[in-house]
């Protein structure tokens, strides 16, 4: 009888073991056939638009009349002049914002304004994109008298409060983890407070912040539904924050809905999802590694 | 340079402002999309179907669509995000293997949610044949949200005091045993936090649905998975950008936004009270 019930026991234990094994496999094998699949349905492109076309011409335009044409160089340098612009807003205030929460909240404020600020990240991108529309894109263009509502700034400004939650929480964390012997030995030698953080404080966090900022750099270039209705989503090569421009993301959103399956532009379209893939993937791996180089820092 | 007093109240204002940015922030976007909801958000906007090319009526079926395939999400990405966590933090050694998983995590949370809408439809709309329908949608999204759930979850796993566990070995149980009965009761809390935090991210996402089976409009409200189906966002999106009739339907678009920020809002904020909870009950 004894026995019994140590048998069941066991096999019981090595089976979930297994099975919660197995589960963790699926994300090795969902990252993988991503690229799998990202790869396969791009693939035909390449015998259809040559290589340097592609990756050199300005020119995307599916359905022209003289001609297809697929060159990602607009809509690639559009998705990153958005996602500048909108680190140039975010990380002041985000890194500002970390500073007040980690260094000069009391306690009690700091456990109102954490969840604050994950409230923040809550909000759906859909719903953001329309506050764009009706309310943020008119103030900016009443305020510098301009005729496009929906504009670069526009995007970026949205942008900036969708990748605040990420620089503030992952810099909070960088700065909350700097020892207190440094600040306790700066103030010691008479720095003031402020001293302390700017000079002491956040060089020892320099690691953790890059990290977030590079977070937020990725989340920008991958957000869809906030730049698709805040951007204006004109193809135009523009330095000027206050015209309308097109991301790589916007423009899959807007015409892989239209599109025939395993046409050319099919193809293409996901030909510009894998780069856009292979940025994010790029510019998560480096802030890997200066989160790794925080950690290294602190043993 | 700190030393100046001028500078120093500039900088203790400026970093005061960046905090009361993001708080008027929240304020206005609730307090702009609710007023001006007022006029159209009622009961029966909740309770009836869209009509007259969508330009009346309210949003049942848009709202029955989004719990259908959030649940199917759901369904898939919490049993896997949990059995993950627990394989992660209960029995993984720190391994070459554990390791690639745990990269493997942190690059699928980075990768942008159209290029999850693309591989949806790449693999289960297409390779798979589910056609653009409700499973399609539901299952991509619940890939969305794996990650979400496999680091909160491993997050509470690891706050369970080790002796707690210590206790259940020293008297004989399995590694099972010492789970079902100490480790996961412990940690459910946190762990249900996670599980919100991410149906409420499914629930709020438009970009993996657009093609992999969100509907424009469809007449009959359909709980069938193989069907397409409206959604909260989507339906937002259409109403502030493709109607025929923008302007007309401004009312229902703000009383959508408002319907879909306050449903996100509970979920997070019930979310951050149970964490909250979970950690003071682990102090005493």
């Amino acid at each position: 009888m004894l026995r019994k019930k140590i048998t069941s026991a066991y096999l019981k234990n090595i089976l979930f073991k297994n099975l919660f094994k197995i589960s963790s496999l699926t994300s090795i094998i969902i990252l993988l056939s991503l690229l799998v699949f990202l790869l396969k349905e791009s693939a035909p492109m390449i015998s259809e638009v040559p290589f340097s076309d592609f990756f050199l011409s300005r020119n995307w335009n599916p359905d022209g009349w003289n001609g297809e044409f697929y060159g990602i160089l607009n809509i690639l340098y559009s998705t990153l002049y958005v996602s500048a612009l909108t680190m140039l807003i975010s990380i002041p205030i985000g890194i500002f914002a970390a500073i007040f929460i980690s260094e000069l909240s009391p306690p009690l404020l700091k456990t109102i304004l954490k969840p604050l600020i994950e409230l923040l990240a809550g909000i759906p991108s859909v719903v953001i994109g329309f506050f764009g529309i009706v309310f943020i894109g008119p103030l900016i263009a009443k305020l510098f008298h301009q005729y496009n509502i929906l504009s670069a700034l526009n995007g970026a400004f949205l942008l900036s409060i969708m990748v605040l939650p990420t620089i503030i929480s992952l810099s909070d964390d960088a700065i909350t983890a700097v020892s207190d012997d440094l600040r306790h030995a700066s103030l010691a030698l008479g720095a003031n407070r402020l001293e302390m953080i700017f000079t002491i404080v956040l060089p020892a966090a320099k690691s953790g912040i890059i990290a977030s900022i590079m977070l937020g750099f990725g989340r920008a270039i991958g957000e869809t539904m906030a730049v698709l209705m805040a951007c204006g989503n004109a193809l135009r090569f523009t330095g000027n924050i206050f015209d309308p421009i097109r991301t790589i993301t916007a423009t899959i959103a807007i015409e892989l809905g239209e599109v025939a399956y395993y046409s050319t532009h099919y193809h293409a379209l996901f030909g510009i999802g894998l780069v856009l893939f292979i940025l994010a993937f790029i510019i998560n791996n480096i802030a890997e590694m200066f989160i790794k180089k925080g950690h290294k820092l602190k043993c | 340079m700190l030393k100046n007093p001028i500078i120093k109240a500039l900088v203790y204002f400026l970093l005061f402002s960046s905090i009361a940015f993001i708080a008027i922030f929240l304020v206005t976007i609730t307090a702009i999309l609710v007023k001006n909801s007022i006029g159209t958000i009622n009961l029966g906007f909740i309770l009836n179907a869209p009509k007259n090319g969508m330009s009346e009526g309210g949003i049942f079926p848009i709202i029955i669509g989004t719990i259908l395939v959030t649940m199917v999400s759901a369904l898939m990405a919490i049993p896997l995000g949990i059995f993950s966590a627990i394989y992660l933090c209960e029995y993984a050694k720190d391994s070459y293997y554990t390791n690639l998983i745990r990269i493997s995590i942190r690059n699928l949370a980075a990768v942008p949610s159209i290029v999850y809408g693309l591989f949806g439809l790449a693999i289960f709309v297409k390779s798979l044949q589910f056609g653009t329908s409700a499973l399609s949608a539901g299952l991509t999204l619940g890939i969305l949200t794996l990650p979400t759930i496999i680091t909160t979850s491993e997050e509470a796993l690891k706050t369970v005091p080790s002796a707690l566990k210590q206790a259940g070995y020293s008297l004989g149980l399995t590694e099972w045993q010492v789970l079902t009965k100490t480790t996961l009761p412990v940690a459910m809390p946190g762990i249900l936090t996670g599980i919100i935090l991410g149906v409420s991210r499914a629930m709020g996402e438009t970009a993996p649905i657009l093609f992999t089976g969100v509907a424009f409009y469809i007449p009959n409200l359909s709980l069938n998975l193989n069907n397409q189906f409206m959604a909260l966002p989507y339906h937002l999106y259409i109403m502030s950008t493709q109607h025929h009739d923008i302007d007309g339907v401004r009312g229902i678009a703000y009383s959508t936004a408002s319907v879909l920020l306050i449903l996100t809002l509970l979920l997070n904020i019930i979310s951050s009270s149970l964490r909250m909870k979970f950690r003071k009950d682990l102090k005493k």
